[in-house]
């Protein structure tokens, strides 16, 4: 602020207040003491008076309080021109200090989980309460409130991961943020070409083909498709790139939508929360997803024990 | 000053009248008038560009400042939700600014980057495709209106003559930057670059 608005600020407060108890007492003490002419003369409408009693003592001084209260505000708080005020209060201060205490208050809290691997704040149940908080109020706008996703939004509830789903790359999903990308190739393959690369990846997930086309895309899709989706569509969760076996879509999987897929290509991106959440939320919500997927140790208990009940 | 004089002049009273109102707004309003005009830019703020010049046209025009602040105030809940509380240099292109003043709809000030594009689209087209709770309009008839460089163009001129500092440059670049975009695409990059250029801080 630059010295003129500093004064020309400090000069009409100013005056102000010292117009103002000026008013008070000047009026205050003409009519003080004078109580048979108590009416300010005028008479309206043949006997209107108007009543001009001197100002309660009780109300003068109120009001005189409350202009020794401005003077005390205006020296302690910010207010007269540039002047910081003695007790060098900002909104910026106040804030920081209130932050600063909530983050004491959380630190406290998740202090707990820092050290803790993901593994076992999956069991844990404040952990999960927390993870599950974090979750909805940032990553269900996307996902879903049940975590069940939608089109063209990962499911996270069915065990199928386009990165991996330990528990580093779900924390390194969540944190960095990932930008899948299928190229357009409406270009390179043609409308026949389409046709006969989506009839083949029908036929990868099990799905009803048409024959010749699937036989004539599964050429196609070895020239054009295997450096993402590998020579047997299992996917690579190194790219991102889905799966193509396991009749889980993102983007929808009748024959319409993968050849949409093919020919347009697709984009998806997951924002980075890092710097948004801080890691603690961020490992705290990768915790809660986990939880929510079948868990890859239960999977693979599971199948020794299907093999023994498999045994004579 | 006598009574009777005051009240036997009307006019003289408005004058006194309109004089004591004033004051306030002489001590409170005018000296912020000329304070913005020597607030620096945020680090790295620059006029928008055309395509976001564009979308700021539709978000203003649509009435999203009805529901949506652009203005993270200095509250410790404000900025845990939203992020770093919003500065004045991050608004000095911004004519008019749309802190708004009303909030039906969660604040705007750092939405850039929260979300991916085709969240956006689907979002601005029905609210309720992924957000069910939400009572926001959709605003579907945006995708069908393609962009006018002219428009842009007569925009950006209007807005260099107030001081923002445009290039020869940007000037050549509108008709590439607009070609065979929609009012949806503007909008949706003028939200992706919402805050872009506010103070950056970890969440604690």
């Amino acid at each position: 602020m630059s010295a003129f608005w500093n004064w020309y600020i400090i000069a009409l407060v100013v005056a102000n207040v010292v117009g103002i108890v000026w008013l008070l007492l000047a009026t205050a003490r003409r009519k003080r003491g004078v109580v048979e002419q108590a009416t300010t003369g005028h008479i309206w409408d043949e006997d209107l008076q108007e009543l001009n009693n001197p100002l309660p003592l009780w109300w003068l001084g109120l009001f005189l309080i409350s202009v020794v209260f401005t003077a005390c505000y205006l020296a302690f708080y910010p207010g007269l021109g540039s002047t910081v005020g003695a007790l060098g209060w900002t909104s910026n201060k106040e804030v920081a200090a209130d932050l600063d205490e909530n983050r004491r208050k959380l630190e406290a809290v998740f202090a707990r989980f820092r050290d803790q691997p993901i593994e076992q704040l999956e069991r844990d149940p404040q952990a999960q309460t927390l993870g599950h908080n974090v979750f909805v109020n940032n990553c269900a706008a996307c996902h879903g409130s049940d975590a069940r996703g939608a089109k063209g939004y990962p499911n996270l509830t069915d065990g199928d991961w386009l990165y991996g789903g330990t528990p580093d790359t779900v924390v390194a999903s969540i944190a960095k943020g990932r930008h899948g990308t299928m190229p357009p190739w409406a270009a390179v393959l043609g409308d026949q070409g389409i046709e006969e690369v989506a009839n083949y990846v029908l036929t990868l997930s099990g799905q009803n083909a048409d024959a010749a086309l699937a036989a004539a895309g599964k050429a196609r899709f070895t020239a054009t498709c295997i450096a993402c989706h590998g020579p047997e569509g299992k996917g690579n969760p190194l790219l991102g790139a889905p799966n193509l076996t396991d009749n889980i879509w993102l983007y929808g999987g009748t024959l319409d939508d993968i050849k949409a897929s093919i020919r347009n290509g697709r984009s998806g991106s997951m924002p980075a929360w890092e710097n948004v959440l801080g890691m603690d939320r961020v490992r705290l919500a990768a915790a809660w997803v986990l939880a929510q997927a079948p868990r890859a140790e239960t999977a693979t208990a599971a199948a020794p024990a299907a093999g023994e009940a498999g045994q004579p | 000053m006598n009574h009777a004089i005051l009240e036997k002049n009307i006019g003289l009273m408005a004058v006194l009248v309109a004089v004591v109102i004033a004051i306030g707004g002489l001590v409170e309003i005018v000296p912020l008038m000329f304070q913005a005009q020597v607030i620096d830019p945020a680090p790295g703020l620059k006029p928008y560009p055309p395509l976001e010049l564009a979308g700021r046209d539709v978000y203003v025009r649509e009435g999203c400042y009805n529901c949506h602040s652009q203005m993270i105030r200095t509250l410790a809940s404000e900025v845990q939700r939203y992020g770093h509380y919003s500065v004045a240099g991050e608004s000095v292109y911004d004519r008019p600014f749309q802190w708004g003043s009303k909030r039906t709809g969660p604040d705007l000030a750092r939405v850039g980057g929260r979300y991916s594009d085709d969240w956006q689209r689907v979002h601005l087209t029905n609210p309720r495709d992924v957000v069910p709770e939400s009572n926001m309009p959709g605003f579907p008839w945006l995708a069908g209106n393609k962009l006018s460089a002219d428009d842009i163009t007569a925009h950006m001129r209007g807005l260099a003559r107030l001081g923002d500092p445009y290039t020869k440059a940007d000037f050549d670049g509108v008709a590439a930057a607009v070609e065979g975009k929609t009012e949806m695409d503007a909008l949706i990059a003028y939200l992706q670059g919402l805050g872009k250029f506010g103070p950056k801080e970890t969440q604690p």
